[in-house]
């Protein structure tokens, strides 16, 4: 059973992001025109580079087989973990002109090497550790039933590169914003039976800082080179405030319930009522525009709207479906 | 060839705040010969929000919808990003796991409905890419956009996760460099605007509780597309349209830039280049001056 496997190379050009914190004002690009075989790796071009061309050349990696995390990078603005990276994928994706970048160019130390300070504070603020009375000379194993493993949804799996947090627009705009990789963190260990933190989904349901701010743009899911699917885990500690009854009673959680409330009502969503159900008083602030928009015809009223048809079994199937209260 | 057929979903968002996009969809489906049965018994798919609260309750609904469309034996066309992505995504995840499919089939037989899988859920865009053929729309445009720069942007839940749009649509579209909206505004006669926000995120879903974030990413895909020397921007998602139109005095100020441009839905520019009025295509409906026709 031989099936013949062929090595095949291209030439691609690669701009590379140069930058030394204590020597350079500016950060500038280095171009560098390489054969890359079929076979390579993102990381076999940082190596390549370092070795033939320029030793100064700073980059971070340790265990080169996707576990270690610390060779994150963007290629062509996609954040990938360049051990893991093959070449071939990029130049299917992007073409034989490459931009090679750190994570975050803010946070660029040296070359690749980012200052990655705000990532692992924000790890640090969601208790990334079991919270659990402990009896210190234990008589049996504390065992996890493998079905309660389960619930961890591979979150556990995070190798913290970072990727989805530097990809992520949120945490570009709002510094408060814990990011995707914190929340599969809050996540991994809410959803472990051992756990019991008080304070941990509080936490992360706190505006601002928490998960309500997600502005569910996929990035993070998108980038994941575990696929962890941080977005998933974020709708499920949304899920879980509700069921441990931590849910605040502020306008996004109103927002994501007033749909229901809309749905019973009309089968379709009323607009108007959605937005003054989450804001209640503070609607005011909508009215410029809302006015705008009333001028346009883009305003229904609620006696204008075409509910749905048949909503008496959408109606049944609310009442007999909902496993959620708020 | 087959005259095509779907079961429309409008979402709710065509019917109250953007009526010109139902409009623009009615009159451009009409031009293209596509045949659009509209599912009026369709109740909001939660708009991504619902499942935050009710997980069950949103798969339940959903697959209602997509009950409605298996009835008429047809594919369910979405004109909505987030639309698509409920929808495609309660079908994803009914398909592979009979074990939840059977638990929501238990709630829909009490309304004498049942969930099958057996109609696919796509979006119009994609519909008239996948289905229809640009080569065909290229031959019914009787008004070439040509003398435009065009932006388009795409919208979060077309393209991401890819691994689920790419299960739905044909056309496998690569979320770093999505080209199915370009080969539209190319289709039309037009030219299409390259820059760096096209496949970013609008900021809709936190409008409400992070109006500065939500801002922001408004006024950053403006001024993307105005740097990028575009007359104007498309999108085949109402609720990027309703940010990028109406949004635009918080997003600049949030920014720090005045930004605003045109913003047409794709059914509005596809609707312009087949020969379709303004008024057929509810260009009065917009907020941001729509001052080239
Ligand atoms: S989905 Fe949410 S957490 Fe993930 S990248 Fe987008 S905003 Fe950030
Ligand atoms: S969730 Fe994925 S992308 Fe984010 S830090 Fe963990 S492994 Fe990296
Ligand atoms: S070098 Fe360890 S993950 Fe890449």
């Amino acid at each position: 059973m031989s099936t013949e496997h062929k090595i095949t190379t291209q030439k691609v050009n690669f701009k590379v992001f140069r930058f030394n914190a204590d020597e350079d004002y500016l950060p500038y690009y280095e171009n560098y025109d390489m054969e890359v075989t079929s076979e390579e790796v993102v990381l076999d071009i940082l190596n390549r580079i370092k070795w033939d061309h320029d030793g100064s050349f700073s980059y971070r990696r340790s265990c080169r087989h996707g576990i270690c995390g610390a060779c994150a990078i963007k290629v062509n603005g996609r954040s990938t973990l360049a051990c893991k990276e093959s070449m071939n994928d990029m130049v299917a994706l992007f073409g034989k002109e490459l931009v090679i970048e750190p994570l975050s160019i803010k946070r660029a130390v040296k070359d690749m090497v980012i200052d990655k300070a705000d990532f692992w504070e924000k790890h640090d603020a969601i208790t990334p550790y079991l919270v659990a009375e402990i009896d210190e000379n234990p008589t049996t194993e504390n065992l996890v039933s493998p079905k309660d493993a389960q619930k961890l949804d591979e979150a556990d799996l995070c190798i913290q590169c970072g990727a989805c947090h530097y990809a992520c627009p949120v945490v570009e705009i709002n510094e408060d914003f814990f990011g995707p990789a914190a929340f599969a963190a809050a996540y991994r260990f809410e959803a472990d039976v051992r756990d019991n933190s008080e304070s941990r989904l509080k936490d992360v349901n706190e505006e601002r800082q928490g998960v309500w701010d997600c502005v569910k743009c996929f990035e993070c899911a998108q980038v994941c080179p575990k696929d962890i699917d941080p977005i998933g885990k974020i709708t499920k500690l949304h899920q879980m405030a509700f069921q441990e009854g931590v849910a605040n009673n502020n306008v996004a959680v109103r927002h994501a319930v007033g749909f229901k409330k809309s749905i019973v009502k009309n089968g379709v969503l009323d607009e108007g009522g959605l937005v003054l159900y989450s804001e209640g008083p503070a609607i005011v602030k909508h009215l410029p525009v809302a006015f705008k928009m009333f001028t346009k015809g883009k305003i229904v009223p609620p006696w204008g709207i075409t509910k749905s048809e048949n909503l008496d079994e959408i109606q049944k199937l609310v009442k007999s479906s909902s496993t959620a209260k708020f | 060839m087959k005259k095509l057929k779907y079961a429309l979903f409008t979402g709710c968002t065509a019917k109250q705040s953007t009526p010109e996009q139902m409009m623009s969809t009615m009159a451009v489906a009409d031009k293209l010969g596509i045949e659009l049965v509209e599912l009026t018994e369709a109740s909001c798919c939660g708009a991504s929000h619902l499942q935050d609260y009710d997980d069950f309750l949103s798969l339940v609904l959903n697959a209602r919808n997509i009950a409605y469309a298996e009835k008429h034996e047809l594919t369910m066309v979405t004109i909505c990003n987030t639309c698509q992505l409920n929808t495609a995504m309660t079908k994803q995840r009914l398909d592979n796991n009979e074990e939840l499919k059977a638990k929501v089939n238990e709630k829909l037989a009490e309304v004498g409905l049942e969930y099958k899988g057996t109609s696919a859920v796509t979006h119009f865009l994609y519909a008239i890419i996948d289905d229809f053929g640009l080569d065909r729309l290229k031959e019914m445009v009787v008004t070439p956009l040509s003398q435009f720069n065009i932006a388009p942007f795409y919208g979060c839940h077309n393209i991401r996760p890819s691994e689920l749009q790419n299960e739905t649509h044909k056309t496998a579209e690569n979320p770093y460099n999505p080209t199915s909206l370009d080969d539209l505004i190319i289709a039309c006669g037009g030219e299409s605007v390259d820059y760096d926000e096209k496949n970013k995120c609008c900021g809709f879903h936190v409008e409400l509780q992070a109006p500065h974030t939500a801002a922001v990413l408004t006024g950053n895909a403006i001024a993307g597309a105005m740097d990028g020397n575009a007359d104007w921007m498309v999108t085949p998602c109402p609720l990027c349209h309703l940010k990028l139109d109406t949004q635009t005095a918080h997003a600049s100020e949030a920014i720090g830039r005045e930004v605003e441009l045109p913003v047409l839905h794709m059914q509005q520019m596809l609707g312009l280049a087949l020969g379709c009025t303004p008024a057929e295509l509810g260009l009065n409906h917009h907020l941001a001056k729509v001052d080239f026709i």
